[in-house]
């Protein structure tokens, strides 16, 4: 993981971009699993101490030495309707799509199989 | 236009094979990111905010039809049916993944298209005038200097690995449209008053961004013969001088400004001097090989004004609006270069779907030898187009959805891609160009506002040459929302000038307002056909920044 001067505050979840694709990814536990990646932003694990924290920040390190992502970071989330939404601008978009092309992005369900399309 | 010869073609194929061999290193895990990322930096593949983005250069913003296809074909198989014409007169792909970038760059060499030096810290794709080698006021084409630089300056060995990014730009125009004076190096092709022979104007040190500079002339007069060794001069000189301990201070701007002006002239033409001119400079002959390349097409002879486009006009009210706002005077009798707009009122500027980048193709094969070209407003031109023929491109443009009558009007807003895209923003910019362009949707009133540029960033970098908007508009971030500071008085033309800051910064939604303030004040104090920046000019900011900061103190 990109040296960070600080933890960003918490609670936040663990984003990158898939290597291959470009695609945003979250990193996530599927069942009872280990961490893994998935790119609906509404499965995202979301950590509320620094024990979780830690935890991402170890995946996150080990999957950029595997190769599997890049850019990959923390960010720090609010909890909306019961998902996580980050709290920057930024970032918000970033679990969206541009804001000019609904239908372009997560927003318009790309690679999540559950959200609506158009 | 230029066709590539044996070694560019073998140059392309050979970079494409390397890049190929690149990615499949970094997917095996050979190469860490650190390791991949200057050589994909090097192919045009950045990663931006939701995915890859790569560059392909257009030099000098010239292409033909077969190319524009094969752009739509790429944008259809490998992207998502849209590409983004940029301020640099290159086209951006906004959602390619990285595995499937070798098979992208195969297809662009097959029309002898590619990605090289559109990234990292060497001279970019050179850009020139739109109307090169068609316009009335032209004094030559400056695309064959353009291509000679391409050439020269392709993989230079001592230039690529520059202080910066370094960005030449050409005009043989008395009307600057290639933004000259806000590159690294402008040139602009003119007269000798004595000799009336066709010499440089060299500016050096323009550039927008944190820093924004107005290049200064470091020669008035250089021999067209002399151009390379003058050129390796200068930048040898910013090679070894410009500052490499601050990426914020390293464009050759920087240094033209703390040495200044005249000391950095001196120490060029000193170079210059010892420099082994003729063993640099290009062969005449090979001159004049790449002119000819650039030759004008061969044009019908034809009345200077069509009968059969006076008729349509006047049957036809939104096409004669059309015709008046989209096209120039051409060099050849009966001809005219039409300008089509990227900005259909609500559009992202500079988008275009693979359907219209087809459709473009098709006139241009049809109308206009083949032949079009990107301009740094983001907008394409048909170059070469009989006047009479102008009534049935209108009608094809418009099934289109590509007949917007607003070239150079309110509506025409240069804007970068912002936060909506680029990993660099700082805040959109798309959505503040969309929201003005519904503000000042009416024709009507578009045209009684008459010529009025609006460029917008989303970054301090100033990809949306937001500096040299007549208003500018800069998009911050400020306390963790998107802030716009607007600018006014900029001009990107041989009048070049730095728009002063009007006020504080405002929220998105007061944009327009603040837009239509200051409109508002120019209407009410213009006089008879007086511009909107001959307006600012001659009464100063005092009435606009009043106007602004009520708009200030009504969102407050």
């Amino acid at each position: 993981m990109a040296a960070q001067a600080k933890r960003v505050p918490l609670p936040a979840i663990l984003l990158a971009n898939d290597l291959l694709d470009g695609d945003v990814v979250f990193a996530f536990i599927d069942g009872s699993g280990p961490l893994a990646w998935t790119r609906d932003p509404a499965l995202a694990l979301v950590a509320a101490d620094d024990a979780a924290a830690e935890r991402l920040e170890a995946f996150a390190a080990a999957e950029l030495r595997g190769n599997k992502v890049v850019d990959a970071y923390l960010v720090d989330v609010a909890i909306e309707s019961g998902s996580p939404v980050p709290r920057h601008f930024r970032e918000r978009f970033k679990t969206l799509g541009p804001s000019n092309r609904p239908d372009l992005g997560k927003q318009a369900g790309d690679g999540i199989a559950s959200a609506p399309k158009g | 236009m230029y066709r590539y010869d044996e070694f560019d073609e073998r140059f392309v194929r050979e970079r494409v094979a390397q890049f190929t061999d690149q990615v499949a290193r970094r997917l095996d895990g050979s190469l860490t990111e650190d390791e991949f990322k200057p050589l994909r930096l090097k192919n045009g593949v950045y990663l931006q905010l939701h995915a890859y983005m790569l560059r392909i250069a257009v030099p000098y913003g010239t292409l033909n039809s077969q190319q524009l296809r094969q752009l739509a074909l790429i944008g259809e198989r490998y992207d998502r049916g849209y590409g983004h014409f940029t301020t640099r007169q290159n086209l951006q792909f906004n959602w390619p993944k990285l595995r499937d970038v070798p098979a992208i760059l195969g297809l662009l060499a097959d029309v002898e298209m590619h990605c090289i030096q559109t990234s990292g810290n060497c001279i970019r794709n050179v850009t020139a005038d739109h109307f090169a080698g068609v316009a009335q006021d032209e004094i030559e084409d400056p695309r064959p200097t353009a291509e000679l630089i391409r050439q020269w300056s392709s993989a230079h060995p001592e230039f690529s690995y520059l202080p910066r990014k370094f960005k030449i730009a050409v005009t043989g125009a008395e009307a600057d449209r290639a933004v000259i004076k806000a590159h690294d190096i402008g040139l602009r092709l003119r007269r000798h008053p004595e000799t009336h022979e066709t010499c440089y104007e060299i500016s050096v040190g323009g550039g927008l961004g944190r820093t924004p500079m107005i290049g200064k002339v470091v020669r008035d007069y250089l021999p067209k013969k002399d151009l390379l060794a003058y050129l390796e001069a200068i930048m040898r000189v910013y090679n070894l001088e410009g500052r490499r301990d601050n990426k914020y201070k390293a464009r050759v701007k920087i240094l033209v400004h703390e040495i200044g002006a005249e000391e950095f002239t001196r120490r060029v033409e000193a170079e210059f001097a010892q420099l082994d001119g003729p063993s640099i400079n290009a062969d005449p002959e090979e001159v004049a090989r790449i002119a000819a390349y650039f030759a004008p097409p061969r044009y019908e002879v034809l009345p200077a004004v069509s009968n059969t486009l006076e008729a349509a006009k006047a049957a036809n009210p939104a096409f004669a609006r059309w015709v008046e706002v989209n096209t120039v005077p051409h060099k050849a009798p009966g001809y005219t270069a039409l300008t089509i707009s990227l900005k259909p009122i609500g559009q992202a500027p500079g988008d275009a779907t693979s359907e219209q980048m087809r459709r473009v193709a098709d006139l241009a094969e049809r109308y206009s030898f083949d032949e079009l070209r990107v301009t740094h407003a983001q907008n394409l031109v048909l170059p070469h187009v009989r006047q009479r023929d102008l009534y049935a491109i209108w009608q094809q443009l418009g099934e289109a959805g590509l007949a917007t009558a607003n070239v150079g009007l309110v509506t025409d807003i240069i804007s970068c891609p912002g936060l909506d895209y680029c990993a660099l923003a700082t805040a959109r910019s798309i959505p503040i160009a969309q929201a003005i362009q519904s503000r000042f949707a009416d024709e009507a009133r578009q045209r009684e506002i008459g010529p009025l540029g609006i460029k917008i960033s989303g970054c301090i970098n100033a990809c949306g040459h937001h500096h040299v908007g007549h208003i500018g508009i800069l998009g911050l971030e400020k306390r963790g929302i998107e802030s716009y500071q607007i600018t006014l008085g900029g001009d990107a033309t041989e009048n070049a000038a730095i728009g002063e800051i009007l006020g504080p910064g405002l929220a998105a939604e007061e944009v327009p307002d603040a837009i239509e303030r200051i409109v508002s004040v120019y209407l009410a104090a213009r006089s008879e056909g007086e511009s909107f920046i001959d307006n600012v000019r001659r009464i100063g900011l005092a009435p606009f920044k009043a106007a602004f900061q009520e708009t200030a103190r009504a969102a407050a």
